[in-house]
């Protein structure tokens, strides 16, 4: 059942990435990716993850391809379609991706896998939110307060650049 | 003494007594399926209906009356119009992403209805993450909603999409920080241990007193916007776009946007019932002996919260951008993020109300 599930969730990401590559209209390419993007939640949700697989639809499916969607809404009319590249650049992109897959496809190769018992319980919000504050052994306070520094610095750039010079000419 | 039905578990126990054991599987999974599907379309008409009957009864008019008891059945030959209609788009259109937006918006709203506890047993998927499942597929309807407007090649469309677009992103933050405020007085994101604690210590509203109150405030106010209602109507402003992103639209195409919009309310009043006023729970636990009144006061209160909904809707002119965009960002946010800060403090000290 499960394998069943696993094999339709993987050829409808492999299929909608192809096509999400091969697409000449730039929206559409940003909705392929979306079906891939959800793909990929589905397997989390496959593997009992659901924390994991409920950040994936919100950031990337809710975010990042609302910013994409709403980047494309701003800058390209209907019409548009990219141009096709010369054949030169398609022959060394097309062996660049070769050796890319070939490396990635190696490593997993001589991965010895272990197989995972199927008995471990799906992970609970509870424990998660605990590791995250933990400064104990195994904890991620650290990294946690480094990112939330990290977005603030963020946000402070983002408004001071959106700003300009207005920021200045008011003082 | 518990007199209980339980219908879900005779179910499925005989499923799985009939047939082998990954089959009864499917054929569960799709009798769900086909009951929330139904459960959609008959609860957006009902829906229509209620809002016509309502806007009428404020503007002391008699509203749809003709067809059926008070006029009970005519959205669902306003449904049987749409579906004989043509489908007609326009010729420069993106076809392909033209069709596929509103099937965003519906399979949007059908999974966070999936969900939902109508009652102690009629919940199909009590997940661990529970509300914040549903604050991750809610925002992905919006994204039928850009992708409508933008292939529509209309530019009263793409500004109501744009108009959309902006006003779900910012109005998702208040919707979430308002449902994290109860978060932390529940201890959990999962439903079913959202209202078990409601059973124990009474409502939240209540266990809650002042911030939850202003949670709820601020929950009602965002989740109007999020659904794109009035007085947050500005992406279909019918006196200056048309009809905003789904001007382009025909027949059945049209209709799934409408139904939708409506099941979103649906959603969002579900949302409030659960967070705020017990859920399932009858009021003082009157009912508790008979779990199967559970579903009788969820509607009930839903309904309520719904009538609240189209309330707003007559009562208050629609904004401008900019006011819309001072609304959140230079108030609910504030008041929201101090509102957690208070929600936390009163859980700390234990000065919550506990019955």
């Amino acid at each position: 059942m499960e394998q069943i599930i696993f094999y339709i969730l993987a050829f409808i990401m492999v299929f909608f990435a192809i096509a999400s590559v091969s697409s000449r209209k730039i929206l559409r390419a940003v909705v392929y990716l979306l079906f891939v993007l959800i793909g990929i939640a589905g397997f989390y949700f496959l593997i009992d993850y659901n924390y994991l697989a409920a950040i994936q639809l919100t950031v990337y499916a809710g975010g990042i391809i609302v910013l994409f969607i709403f980047s494309v809404l701003l800058i390209h009319h209907i019409d548009a379609e990219i141009e096709v590249a010369t054949l030169a650049r398609r022959i060394l992109v097309g062996l660049a991706s070769l050796i890319g897959a070939g490396l990635t496809l190696s490593v997993i190769w001589a991965h010895p896998f272990v197989v995972a018992e199927n008995s471990t319980k799906p992970t609970e919000v509870r424990e998660i939110g605990l590791g995250m504050l933990s400064y104990g052994e195994g904890g991620y306070i650290l990294p946690f307060e480094v990112i939330s520094i990290l977005l603030l610095a963020a946000m402070i750039g983002a408004i001071i650049v959106a700003k300009g010079t207005r920021l200045t000419l008011k003082d | 003494m518990n007199i209980s039905l339980s219908i879900t578990k005779n179910i499925h126990d005989w499923l799985f007594e009939v047939m082998s054991a990954p089959f009864a599987t499917v054929v569960e999974n799709v009798l769900i399926a086909v009951a929330f599907l139904a459960f959609f379309a008959l609860a957006g008409l009902l829906l229509v209906w209620m809002e016509r009957r309502i806007a009428a009864f404020f503007q002391l008019r008699l509203g749809p009356n003709r067809v059926g008891p008070m006029g009970l059945f005519q959205t669902i030959a306003d449904a049987l119009k749409l579906v004989s209609k043509e489908l007609t788009g326009p010729d420069k259109a993106d076809k392909f992403l033209y069709n596929l937006a509103p099937y965003f918006v519906i399979v949007a709203s059908l999974m966070a209805l999936s969900v939902l506890p109508f009652s102690q047993e009629f919940h199909a998927f009590d997940i661990n993450i529970g509300v914040f499942f549903l604050i991750a597929v809610s925002s992905i309807g919006v994204i039928g909603i850009l992708l409508g407007g933008w292939s529509s090649n209309n530019k009263y469309s793409l500004i109501g999409a744009m108009r959309s677009g902006l006003q779900t992103i910012s109005y998702e933050l208040s919707v979430g920080l308002s449902i994290l405020t109860i978060v932390v007085l529940a201890g959990s994101l999962q439903i079913s241990e959202i209202i078990a604690a409601q059973q124990a210590g009474g409502w939240f509203i209540i266990q809650g007193h002042i911030p939850a109150m202003i949670a709820f405030m601020i929950f009602m106010i965002a989740g109007t916007a999020e659904t794109n209602r009035a007085p947050f109507d500005l992406i279909e402003a019918e006196s200056e776009l048309g009809a905003g992103f789904h001007t382009e639209y025909s027949g059945m195409k049209f209709a799934y946007f409408f139904l939708a919009e409506f099941i979103n309310m649906f959603i969002i009043a579900a949302i409030g019932v659960i967070l705020f006023f017990g859920g399932w729970l009858s009021p003082f636990g009157i009912t508790e002996s008979i779990p199967l009144l559970g579903i009788f006061w969820f509607m009930l209160k839903v309904l309520g919260l719904i009538f609240l909904m189209m309330w707003f809707r007559w009562t208050f002119p629609r904004l401008r951008v900019d006011q819309l965009l001072t609304l959140e960002w230079k108030y609910l946010l504030p008041i929201n993020l101090f509102n957690i800060v208070l929600m936390a403090v009163i859980v700390w000290l234990g000065l919550t109300i506990n019955f």
